[in-house]
């Protein structure tokens, strides 16, 4: 069977074409091509793992705790776990063993002084709670002064640090710790006898983790008073283990050995009963179910706050009519920002149109009246409109002594919406002419003098041919003055007062005075989408690399 | 605009002047706020307008006390200090980096180019407060928030997009044949670059690096944030002069503003022409 025509001219007449060194052509043109891939990029690489970390990792990061809600988890992880089988809609508080684990958690997260960080964090879901776990902190310490106080009247001992640190911890710890203390050094890391963990584990776990504390704030053990929180570990412990004193050193298993006997006769109140006590919030369960609602690990609780909505048992609802702040104020950051773009149309217009059609000499000129406050700080500029605008300032004093307006009556031109459009057009306005400017010059005269001599009137000839070949200038410029005025920050805050503001200030009220950062997280991150959204549409008009500068 | 012809109608004439007065207008309005502190800053009184004796153009109305403040206050001269200290620093990393990237970003084959490119020209693009909210959560994190470097960085990632679209612009119209014929004269990579390339390009750099500087010497929201009372910039004691007490020095401040943006201004200028003349006599 004869081979197919093509292939055999391949293999008779030409073969495969070489290069000089003897390889194929083709795959030296493909090394030589990956080699100039791989040059461009060993360029490019330094820069952009630059940006990847000093910019685009800290807006991960911001987009990340718009949804982030380990607090919860990580503070209370017991009472989490305990919370899960609570049916949040019985209408009742939960049951002991969830007191019981969010005793142990608050008494840790009370030394490591965590809970009124999460007070603060559940209090943007429920007002109140703030205070509550404020009060509840102060509240934990006395239960376990409870047990501490009946073991104490047993023998005095008990209160001791060195005695419990003695009769819990390893032989060869202790004597570590006793050197270093002699010494006036730090003691090594605590380590627990042997047999501890297994006979006694509540008062293992917490005690161990009151050393390490201890420890780490450069204090022994064996001086500092023990947590309360271990005094009701012990008592829990001894109850259900009375044998335990055979683990602890010799030197104490006497004084465990009477405790053992003792506790069963102590006067006992369940964590329930003593949390009832602290504040009778605890016994609600709607606390108790801003608890579980929250306790994942991630939460759109934020992004909802964003919108002006919140989660109740019943689903997702509105928030009260008086609290609907953001949605508002996305709108009004929307509306004056297309009020400002408007008016940056309608000044910037006339002037692009007399630049791209004077003389070149005088364009240039004229040119510089523009680029000057394109050129001058932003402060500088909203700092003049500051003095400006004031009621004690030159517009007013211009006003008054040409008599418009009377001294008594002078006009508000500041700290309100009025401010923010006029200093915020003119910082802005510069961004519109430029590209109607560059786009203006394109336009052949020739086409009007065409429509001139066709009878059309000076109007009609701007009207119908002129006009919509600037189009696309004016779509540039808009898309770029809307796209800056909408994440201004500094100028509302300096001449907008209160009703002049933008969501950006609210943002940055967010991350500094009220510190709640996940909700302004995510006001951001809807900021940042509308923003990319826009840019999006403006390169698929303009294109990224037609950007000029100047 | 051309002149009027001779058999233009009345209204065409007003039309043709009242376009010109409102243009006119609309220039006297980007014009007027910056030119109108400078003559208030030598305010002889501490106030914002014009005082009877400055109109009368009597010289006990005018003084540079003003001047004095801003000169002899630690405060302002910290903040200058400071400014001094981050801008020069962030553009350098910006040009250095960013004339690299955007040598990189001109050849001929380059894998990714958009999306690269769109990381690149981001930080210019995402609103200031976002990205001062993102740097301020991130370096937090890491140790950077409220340290000289912490800034330095911060500015530097603001000012890289303008070095990459003004470089990548000269180097439009950069004539690659130039460097073939230096290979070809066995010039290696190295020596190519700083004697062809480099100075054919310098005044994209400069430009670059100018528009790097502003951005870092003008930018307060970003430094705000990620900057503590220690790095406290010129546009940042401004910024709370104009929020607290607003006092007179501002206005002595913003005139030395608008000298530094009109010497930059002229600067550029000069590049402009240069690189196009450059431009024109290479061939092709």
């Amino acid at each position: 069977m004869a081979p197919p025509v093509s292939n055999m001219t391949d293999a008779t007449q030409t073969g495969p074409v070489l290069s000089a060194d003897g390889t194929p052509l083709k795959r030296s043109l493909q090394k030589a091509l990956f080699r100039q891939k791989m040059r461009a990029l060993a360029l490019i690489a330094p820069l952009l793992i630059f940006v990847l970390v000093t910019f685009i990792l800290p807006i991960g990061d911001m987009l990340f705790r718009s949804v982030e809600n380990q607090i919860v988890s990580a503070t209370i992880p017991r009472t989490v776990v305990a919370l899960e089988t609570w049916d949040a809609d019985s209408g009742e508080s939960p049951g002991e063993e969830v007191y019981a684990a969010f005793y142990w958690d608050m008494a840790e997260a009370v030394e490591a002084k965590t809970h009124t960080r999460l007070g603060g964090r559940l209090n943007y879901e429920m007002t109140g709670l703030s205070s509550l776990f404020r009060k509840t902190g102060r509240g934990v310490s006395d239960i376990g002064e409870f047990y501490m106080d009946q073991l104490a009247d047993l023998n005095d001992e008990w209160e001791e640090g060195a005695f419990l640190a003695d009769a819990l911890g390893a032989e060869s710890w202790v004597s570590a710790a006793t050197d270093a203390a002699a010494n006036d050094v730090t003691a090594p890391a605590f380590v627990l006898r042997d047999g501890v963990a297994d006979a006694l584990p509540l008062t293992a776990h917490i005690y161990s983790r009151f050393a390490a504390q201890t420890l780490a704030e450069k204090d022994s053990p064996l001086e500092e008073d023990p947590w309360e929180a271990v005094y009701t570990a012990l008592y829990q412990d001894l109850i259900s283990n009375p044998n335990a004193a055979s683990a602890v050193s010799p030197a104490a298993a006497n004084l465990f050995t009477d405790a053992a006997a003792a506790v069963p006769n102590f006067e006992n109140i369940g964590f329930k009963e003593q949390f009832i006590d602290i504040d009778k919030d605890w016994d609600d369960p709607e606390a108790w179910q801003t608890i579980q609602a929250y306790s994942s690990a991630y939460t759109a609780g934020y992004f909802l706050a964003a919108m002006d909505l919140m989660n109740t048992p019943d689903g997702i609802a509105r928030v009260d009519e008086d609290e609907r702040i953001y949605i508002r104020l996305f709108g009004r950051t929307i509306f004056m920002s297309l009020l400002i773009t408007g008016t940056c149309i309608l000044l910037g217009y006339p002037i692009a149109y007399l630049l791209s059609n004077l003389k070149v000499r005088h364009a240039n000129l004229l040119m510089i009246l523009v680029l000057l406050p394109f050129w001058t700080s932003l402060l500088v500029r909203t700092s003049a409109w500051k003095v400006l605008l004031q009621q004690q300032g030159v517009i007013n004093d211009l006003l008054v002594w040409v008599g418009l307006v009377a001294d008594d009556s002078r006009l508000q031109l500041i700290n309100n919406q009025l401010g923010t459009v006029i200093a915020m057009t003119h910082i802005l306005l510069p961004f519109m002419i430029l590209p109607l400017f560059s786009v203006m010059k394109t336009i052949p005269p020739s086409y009007v003098r065409a429509a001139k001599s066709l009878g059309a009137t000076n109007w009609t000839a701007f009207w119908r041919v002129y006009f919509p070949q600037s189009v696309p200038g004016i779509g540039a410029g808009s898309i770029l003055v809307f796209i800056l005025a909408i994440g201004y920050y500094i100028t509302p805050e300096l001449v907008g007062g209160t009703s002049g503001v933008f969501i950006s200030n609210r943002i940055a009220y967010h991350i500094s005075t009220s510190l709640n950062w996940g909700l302004a997280a995510a006001l951001g991150a809807m900021l940042l989408v509308l923003v990319l959204a826009l840019y999006w549409i403006y390169d698929k008009m303009v294109g990224i690399d037609n950007v000029k500068l100047g | 605009m051309s002149a009027l012809p001779p058999y233009a109608t009345t209204g065409q004439r007003i039309w043709h002047y009242g376009f010109r007065v409102i243009c006119g207008l609309i220039f006297f309005f980007l014009i007027f706020p910056i030119l109108i502190i400078i003559p208030l800053s030598f305010n002889a009184q501490d106030f914002f307008t014009f005082t009877p004796e400055m109109l009368a153009l009597k010289a006990e109305g005018y003084s540079l006390k003003h001047y004095e403040d801003f000169f002899t206050n630690s405060d302002w001269q910290q903040a200058m200090t400071n400014s001094i200290r981050i801008a020069p620093v962030a553009t350098i990393l910006s040009v250095g980096f960013g004339t690299l990237a955007a040598i990189g970003l001109s050849q001929t084959h380059v894998p990714f180019r958009r999306a690269i490119m769109a990381i690149l020209i981001s930080p210019m693009i995402v609103p200031l407060i976002i990205s001062a909210a993102g740097m301020y959560f991130f370096y937090s994190r890491i140790g950077l928030q409220g340290t000289y470097w912490g800034v330095v960085l911060a500015h530097a990632a603001l000012g890289i997009p303008f070095v990459i679209i003004t470089v990548t612009a000269t180097l439009v119209g950069f004539d690659k044949s130039l460097t073939r014929a230096a290979a070809n004269l066995g010039a290696g990579p190295v020596r190519t670059f700083f004697k062809i390339q480099m100075p054919l390009i310098l005044p994209g750099v400069i430009s670059g690096g100018l528009f790097a500087f502003i951005t870092s010497f003008d930018e307060v929201v970003v430094v705000l944030f990620v900057g503590s009372a220690g790095q406290k910039t010129l546009p940042w004691q401004m910024f709370t002069g104009l929020r607290e007490q607003i006092s007179p020095t501002i206005l002595a401040v913003a005139t030395l503003l608008v000298a530094i943006s009109v010497a930059l201004l002229t600067t550029l200028e000069l590049l402009r022409r240069r690189s196009e003349r450059l431009r024109g006599m290479s061939p092709g």
